[in-house]
C-alpha cells in the first residue's frame, strides 16, 4: 500500500512555546494557522506574503513589519542594522512596491554600550542611503539587565506597488521558470558559525543586502514575472515547497544548477544541515513565464547582486504539489519544508 | 581530462546495475552509519539502484540506539534547580515516556543548553560554578574522544560542578549482533566513515572473516557511496568477502591510536542496552574508577531502568533493518516530525525522518516518482 503523506495534515499539538516555533518551518506555520489567524484573520492578513496589499483610491500600497533579534549583533557581512533595514526593503521589493518610509523601534539591554548604539545606527544609515529608502520615525525603549548585549528591532515599512501585474502564487502556471540572483545559504551559515563556533575561522561572509535595485532592473526589463519572494528563514525549501503546495503543482528543482559555494556546502555538512533550508537575506526568488526566462536572467546577470544568477528550476503540470530535486547523480528526492529550529547534529 | 562527478557517478551505478543483473538472488547491503542514511537520501540514491540491490539502515544513529530508560532519565534530569543540561542538538527534541523532551522542558524553563563540543559544556561549568552542569555524552566512537578529553580536563581543572551522563557505545558489537541474529538477512556493510577514522578499516576484519561479509568503507560523498554499492555487489558475486577502503584520505587501516588511547585511558567496556537489540555485553562504555566521580549517574544517583518502548513505535525494528518506516503503523500517522513519537523521526540522522523528508514516507522511493 501506499500512502501519500503530508507534514502538515497532522496538527502539531503544543501548549508552550519552544524556539522551533521561530524557525520559519512547519511549527511557526502551526503558531500562525492556530492561534493568530482565527482571531485576528482578514483577506488581507490571510495571504500571508512577504508584505499585506492595501488600496487607497487608485493607489496600492504594500505594508510589512518583521523583528530582529540575531545574536551576535555583528557577524562577517554584516550586523542587526544592515539586516533590518534591507529585510523591510525586500519584503516591499519582492511585492513589486518602491519604498516610500521605514519605521525602526528599538528594545535596548540596559548595559549596551554607546559604541554599540552607534556602529549599529551608522549601518542602518548607510544601508538606507544604499537602498534609497528614509527612516520616517520610530521609537526607542530599554529593558532590564540580561548577560549580553542586547538590542532588539522591529521595522515596517510601507511601500507602493508600481508593477502592472499582479505578483501573486495563484498566478503561477506549468512551464514557469524559476531564477534565484546569487549562492544561496552564506547568510545563515555565516551568522551560525560566528555565534556558535566562534573559534572557526571561516571565508563565508552573509549576503545581506537590499534587493529593491536588483529588482526595479528586472521588473523594468519583463511584464513576465509571476512571483517573488525572498528565501530568508526556512530557506529556498521553505518558499518553493510553499509554492508548489499553494499552487498544487509539481516544481523539479536542478540540484547542480542551484548555486553554493564549496565553503559554505563544506560548512553545512559539517553542521549536518541543508543548504536549502538555511537562510539568506541577499536573495529572491523569481518566478517567471518561461519565454522571458532567458532575458530575465541576463538582466539579473548585469547587476552586480545577481552575477551568479541561476536557472535553478521549472513548474510542471502535475497535481501533486509536491517540489522535487533532481540530484547530481540523476536521483530523485522531495523537497520539504523544514520543521523549525536548525539544530546541528552530533558526528 | 577531469572526469565530472556526475560522470564517475554515472559510471559506478552503471556498474551496480551490470553486477546487480548478475547476482543469483536479491540481496541486501546495510548502511551503519546515521550520516549515510541521510547522505543516501540527501543524494537519491534508493531511486537510482537496482530493484534487486536494497539498502538497509542500521544502528548508526547515536540518538535512535539510545533506550528509552535513559532518555527518560535526561528529562528528569533536565528539571533539576541550578543544574545545566549541556547537549548536542540530535537529543532536543527526542520524545520521553510520556510525550515530554528537553526541547519542552527548556520552554519550561529548564536551562538545557546546545552545545557543539563537549569542551563547551566543560568551559559552561567553569563559567556558572554555583550550578551543576551535566553533559549528554552520546555517540560511538566517533564523538567519545572528545569526551575523554572533556572528562581529563574537568578532573585536571578539579571541577566540582561537572559531570556527565555516559551513554557511548561502539559500533562493533552492534554488528555482530545483527549478524547473529537470525530474522534479518545482511549481505554486507557500508562500513560507518567518521567511526573508520577512529577504530581503523581493519577493524572490520573478524567480521568478514568470521561471518563472510564484505565491508566496504566510504566517505558521504555520492560517488563513493554508489562506488562501494557496485563493489559489494561484485564482491558478493565472486564470493570474494574483503575489505575495501574507498576512503583512504581520512580512514587508515589502523585507524587513530591516540584517540583509541585517550578512550582506554578514560573508559572501561560494558554491558549496555540499545533500542532494538536489548543488552548487549561489551557493547557500551563506562568512566573508569578514577574518574568516577564525574559520573553524572553516581553524582545524582541515577539507576538504570527498563522502560518500554511508546506504544506501536518500531524504531527498534528500523534500525536494525527488520522493517521500513513504512511498515511502522505510527509512520507518517500517529508518528511525524512534528509530532514525534520515536527517535528515528527527529534525529537529524534518523531514518524514519529522513523518509518522511526525502520521500514523502512512500514505501519505496521509487514509487514516489512513479
Amino acid at each position: 500500500m501506499i500512502r501519500t503523506l503530508n507534514p502538515s495534515a497532522v496538527p502539531h499539538k503544543w501548549d508552550q512555546i519552544t524556539l522551533a516555533h521561530g524557525g520559519g518551518g512547519l511549527l511557526t506555520d502551526s503558531l500562525i494557522q492556530q492561534t493568530i489567524l482565527p482571531r485576528l484573520g482578514n483577506s488581507a492578513l490571510n495571504e500571508l506574503l512577504d508584505s499585506a496589499q492595501l488600496t487607497v483610491g487608485d493607489a496600492r500600497l504594500a505594508m510589512t513589519i518583521d523583528s530582529y533579534v540575531v545574536q551576535p549583533l555583528f557577524f562577517p557581512g554584516g550586523d542587526i542594522g544592515r539586516l533590518c533595514v534591507s529585510g523591510t526593503v525586500n519584503d516591499l521589493a519582492v511585492s513589486g512596491a518602491k519604498p516610500l518610509g521605514i519605521a525602526l523601534s528599538f528594545i535596548l539591554g540596559e548595559g549596551l554600550s554607546r559604541s554599540t548604539f552607534d556602529r549599529v545606527l551608522e549601518s542602518i544609515q548607510q544601508t538606507a542611503r544604499e537602498a534609497n529608502v528614509r527612516i520616517v520615525t520610530g521609537d526607542t525603549k530599554v529593558i532590564g539587565h540580561g548577560t549580553e548585549e542586547t538590542i532588539f528591532i522591529t521595522t515596517a515599512g510601507v511601500g507602493i506597488v508600481q508593477y502592472a501585474q499582479p505578483l501573486h502564487p495563484d498566478r503561477i502556471e506549468p512551464g514557469d521558470v524559476i531564477l534565484i540572483n546569487g549562492y544561496l545559504a552564506d547568510h545563515g551559515l555565516s551568522v551560525m558559525l560566528a555565534r556558535e563556533l566562534p573559534q572557526v575561522k571561516s571565508v563565508i561572509r552573509s549576503d545581506v543586502a537590499p534587493l529593491n535595485g536588483l529588482v526595479d532592473v528586472i521588473l523594468a526589463s519583463t511584464n513576465d514575472v509571476v512571483f517573488m519572494r525572498d528565501p530568508t528563514r526556512g530557506g529556498v525549501a521553505g518558499v518553493v515547497a510553499d509554492l508548489a503546495q499553494r499552487t498544487n503543482l509539481h516544481i523539479t528543482l536542478q540540484e547542480d544548477a542551484i548555486p553554493v559555494r564549496s565553503e559554505t556546502l563544506h560548512a553545512a555538512d559539517m553542521l549536518g544541515l541543508d543548504p536549502l533550508e538555511v537562510a539568506n537575506e541577499g536573495k529572491v526568488i523569481f518566478v517567471v513565464r518561461p519565454h522571458a526566462a532567458a532575458s530575465t536572467l541576463e538582466a539579473m546577470k548585469s547587476h552586480p547582486l545577481g552575477k551568479d544568477a541561476a536557472i535553478i528550476g521549472v513548474v510542471e503540470k502535475k497535481p501533486d504539489g509536491l517540489c522535487e530535486i533532481r540530484t547530481s547523480i540523476g536521483g530523485r528526492r522531495i523537497l520539504q519544508k523544514p520543521y523549525g529550529e536548525q539544530l546541528p547534529r552530533i558526528c | 581530462m577531469m572526469i565530472s562527478l556526475h560522470e564517475q557517478a554515472r559510471y559506478w551505478i552503471d556498474r551496480l546495475h551490470a553486477a546487480a543483473a548478475k547476482l543469483s538472488r536479491p540481496v541486501q547491503f546495510m548502511e551503519v552509519c546515521g550520516t549515510h542514511t541521510v547522505s543516501a537520501f540527501r543524494c537519491g540514491l534508493h531511486s537510482v539502484i537496482p530493484e534487486n540491490v536494497k539498502l538497509l539502515s542500521g544502528p548508526g544513529c547515536p540518538v535512535c540506539v539510545t533506550s528509552q530508560g535513559q532518555i527518560d532519565q535526561l528529562i528528569a534530569l533536565a528539571s533539576q534547580e541550578s543544574l545545566t543540561l549541556c547537549t548536542y542538538g540530535d537529543m532536543l527534541r527526542v520524545t520521553g515516556s510520556d510525550g515530554s523532551s528537553l526541547e519542552k522542558a527548556r520552554s519550561r524553563g529548564a536551562s538545557v543548553k546546545v552545545i557543539y563540543s563537549a569542551m563547551d559544556a566543560v568551559k559552561c561549568a567553569q563559567a556558572t560554578p554555583g550550578r551543576q552542569v551535566v553533559f549528554i555524552a552520546v555517540g560511538f566512537e566517533t564523538t567519545t574522544p572528545a569526551t575523554a578529553v572533556a572528562i581529563q580536563a574537568a578532573h585536571r581543572l578539579g571541577l566540582k560542578n561537572f559531570s556527565a551522563f555516559i551513554s557511548h557505545k561502539l559500533v562493533l558489537p552492534a554488528m555482530r549482533a545483527l549478524l547473529r541474529s537470525d530474522d534479518v538477512r545482511i549481505d554486507g556493510f557500508l562500513a560507518p566513515g567518521h567511526v573508520s577514522v577512529i577504530i581503523g578499516a581493519e577493524a572490520y576484519r573478524r567480521i568478514v572473516k568470521r561471518y563472510q561479509k564484505p565491508c566496504v568503507v566510504v566517505g558521504f560523498e555520492d560517488v563513493q557511496m554508489a562506488q562501494g554499492l557496485a563493489l559489494l555487489t561484485e564482491m558478493v558475486n565472486e564470493s570474494r568477502m574483503e575489505i575495501v577502503n574507498l576512503y583512504p584520505q581520512a580512514v587508515s587501516a589502523r585507524g587513530n591510536p591516540r584517540a583509541r588511547q585517550l578512550m582506554d585511558d578514560t573508559f572501561q567496556v560494558r554491558p549496555v542496552s540499545w533500542r532494538g537489540l536489548g543488552l548487549l555485553p561489551h557493547s557500551g562504555l563506562a568512566l573508569r574508577d578514577r574518574f568516577k566521580a564525574f559520573d553524572a549517574c553516581e553524582r545524582f544517583g541515577i539507576e538504570a531502568i527498563d522502560v518500554p518502548e511508546p506504544a506501536g513505535c518500531r524504531c527498534g525494528d528500523v534500525i536494525t533493518g527488520r522493517c521500513s518506516p513504512a511498515q511502522c503503523a505510527l509512520f507518517g500517522h500517529v508518528c511525524t516530525p512534528v509530532n514525534p513519537i520515536g527517535p528515528c523521526m527527529v534525529s537529524s540522522e534518523g531514518t524514519c525522518g529522513a523518509w518522511f523528508k526525502y520521500a514523502r514516507g512512500r514505501a519505496l522511493p521509487q514509487e514516489v516518482f512513479a
